[in-house]
């Protein structure tokens, strides 16, 4: 297994774009996250400090934090999606089997590569809203503190199960500017899929339950949007705010189930397909 | 002999066109193999499917006594398809530890491999910068890595120079002189009769002859003859029931042999009759003539 990893890090770190890209997709978040929790004068007439909102407290802030950080996932799809590409155009991909890779060695490695970057970005963002926590939160009881935890585990699997959709793309259009076109129809398709359960059984709700179930909508349900909630936390009386946002385990089966059946797919392309 | 590589009955069909058809073949440790054939007879599709890159439709293959995987056995080849594939953004040293890590061979032996293709010097430039014939030749490098049993080449000098081809060629005798197996592919008739012993042609995806070269067609070889009595050298000919085909091309006689003769009594024969020679030379058809010959026949 480190050897699978060694080698896809090997070819991705040589690689100057997908270096700059992965810098990206790990430092911005980071950026972001650091510059917003501190206090900014905006041009003399207020200061903004969204630390004094309330929303860098625990439990709040791991909800917060994951949900921006994963806004960047783009990013580091577009290194998946290249790896794959760039495999293909080479033709080094090719060159690898001859040189006695076996298939599922070659899948796993591109695998055990997006577990690994998604575990180091789920470490970093715990890490960072730790620190930001225990120096802004108003609260630091340690029962407090690991509430709501989920969250980082709910960004671990969002992240690979989205990866591994970026994954099986490549592999099955073999060029990355093709792949990231498909997750946009992708993401259409789900709406389509949306409209139809809606028209089929006149109802909204149901409508959302049925596009739970799809691929990208899976993964986003998984992290629910947090203003709602910083807006409960300042008007706890109004009742139609209330929504349900927590990590649930169904959520995570679903994504998880997404992700085996992505690597499996892109396993069984390969092994098809004449090269 | 200790088999290499056996094929059974390989057939591969690509949608109505068959490229393989129902090939069988052993390739035996410590000989110099040549698969011949025209373009799109099948050889690079035979090499892909044992390669692990192409999947069968029928028929099977076993690498050495098919007792491990055939990934773990291409650890123990060393091959080069068609061309040189390799990272363009990594530099030749990087691109071979990176083989290294793959066949899981200690990467000292880059150095080495580099040396023997004579790259040691251009090892920290990128892969891109290079010419066709350094790419080739790292191709080369990276295949020997792992000392392999066999090497497999497919079109190794396709698309070289003279100075490129020749320094390729010189590699393979030189691999080929230090008793490793060696299977090439080549349409290019004379650049396998310069390094095999054993020969497969294909056509069409069927395979026509496999066995040693000097083998290939039943034949003793033949005289180019000139004389300034020619007349006289044809009727010795004509009358000397060792002869069968006889060739005249302007001044020079071709005549094929039926039975073993060397060219000194032969020539002390002619002598005899008082028809003296100015020119003599004793020939076997190069393998181009065999080459045609047996795809001509079938």
């Amino acid at each position: 297994m480190l050897r699978l990893l060694q080698l896809e890090l090997q070819k991705l770190l040589l690689n100057k774009t997908s270096k700059v890209l992965i810098f990206i997709s790990f430092v911005l978040p980071f950026l972001v996250i650091l510059l917003s929790s501190i206090k900014i004068n905006v041009f003399g007439f207020f200061t903004l400090e969204l630390g004094e909102l309330g929303v860098f407290n625990f439990p709040i802030i791991w909800h917060l934090t994951t949900f921006f950080a994963s806004q960047f996932k783009f990013f580091f799809a577009i290194v998946v999606v290249s790896m794959i590409g760039n495999e293909y155009s080479n033709k080094t991909l090719k060159q690898n089997l001859i040189d006695g890779l076996s298939k599922k060695e070659f899948i796993l490695s591109k695998f055990y590569t997006i577990i690994f970057f998604s575990l180091v970005s789920t470490i970093l963002i715990g890490l960072i809203s730790l620190c930001i926590g225990l120096f802004y939160s108003s609260y630091n009881e340690f029962g407090i503190i690991i509430q709501e935890m989920n969250y980082l585990l709910g960004y671990f699997v969002k992240l690979v199960g989205f990866f591994s959709l970026c994954l099986f793309l490549g592999m099955l259009v073999k060029r990355s500017a093709f792949a990231l076109a498909f997750l946009f129809v992708l993401y259409i398709f789900e709406w389509i899929v949306f409209w139809g359960a809606y028209e089929a059984f006149d109802s909204t709700d149901t409508a959302f339950k049925i596009k739970n179930f799809m691929p990208l909508e899976s993964m986003y349900k998984l992290i629910d949007q947090p203003f709602q909630r910083i807006a409960m936390t300042k008007f706890p009386q109004k009742a139609e705010l209330v929504y349900d946002y927590a990590v649930h385990w169904y959520e995570i089966v679903i994504v998880l189930g997404w992700t085996a059946l992505f690597i499996f797919l892109s396993y069984r392309l390969l092994k098809k397909r004449d090269l | 002999m200790e088999p290499i590589l056996t094929i059974n009955n390989l057939t591969k069909k690509f949608g109505y066109l068959t490229a393989v058809k129902d090939l069988s073949f052993t390739i035996n440790k410590g000989n110099v193999y040549g698969i011949l054939g025209p373009n799109g007879s099948g050889k690079s599709t035979t090499l892909g499917i044992v390669l692990n890159v192409v999947n069968k439709t029928s028929g099977n293959f076993k690498w050495f006594d098919g007792s491990i995987t055939t990934h773990d056995a291409l650890k123990k080849v060393g091959a080069i398809i068609e061309r040189p594939n390799f990272y363009p953004y990594m530099t030749a040293s990087e691109n071979l530890k990176l083989v290294c890590k793959i066949k899981g061979v200690d990467i000292t032996k880059v150095d080495e491999k580099l040396e023997v293709v004579g790259l040691l010097e251009r090892k920290n430039s990128k892969f891109r910068t290079y010419s066709l014939g350094m790419k080739q030749r790292l191709a080369i490098a990276s295949a020997l890595l792992n000392d392999p049993e066999i090497l497999i080449l497919d079109e190794p000098t396709n698309g070289l120079d003279p100075q490129g081809i020749h320094q390729i060629r010189q590699i393979i005798k030189d691999i080929a002189n230090q008793g490793t197996t060696i299977l090439l592919a080549s349409h290019l008739l004379d650049e396998v009769e310069k390094v095999c012993s054993h020969v497969v042609v294909l056509r069409k995806g069927e395979k026509l002859y496999s066995g040693r070269v000097d083998e290939m067609i039943s034949s003793h070889g033949f005289f180019e003859l000139k004389s300034n009595k020619q007349q006289e050298l044809l009727d010795a000919i004509k009358n000397n029931p060792i002869f069968g085909k006889v060739k005249v091309e302007d001044d020079l006689v071709t005549a094929f042999l039926n039975e073993p003769l060397s060219s000194e009594d032969f020539n002390k024969q002619l002598f005899k009759e008082g028809v003296v020679l100015t020119h003599l030379v004793q020939r076997k058809e190069s393998l181009e003539e065999q080459f045609l010959q047996l795809t001509d026949n079938n």
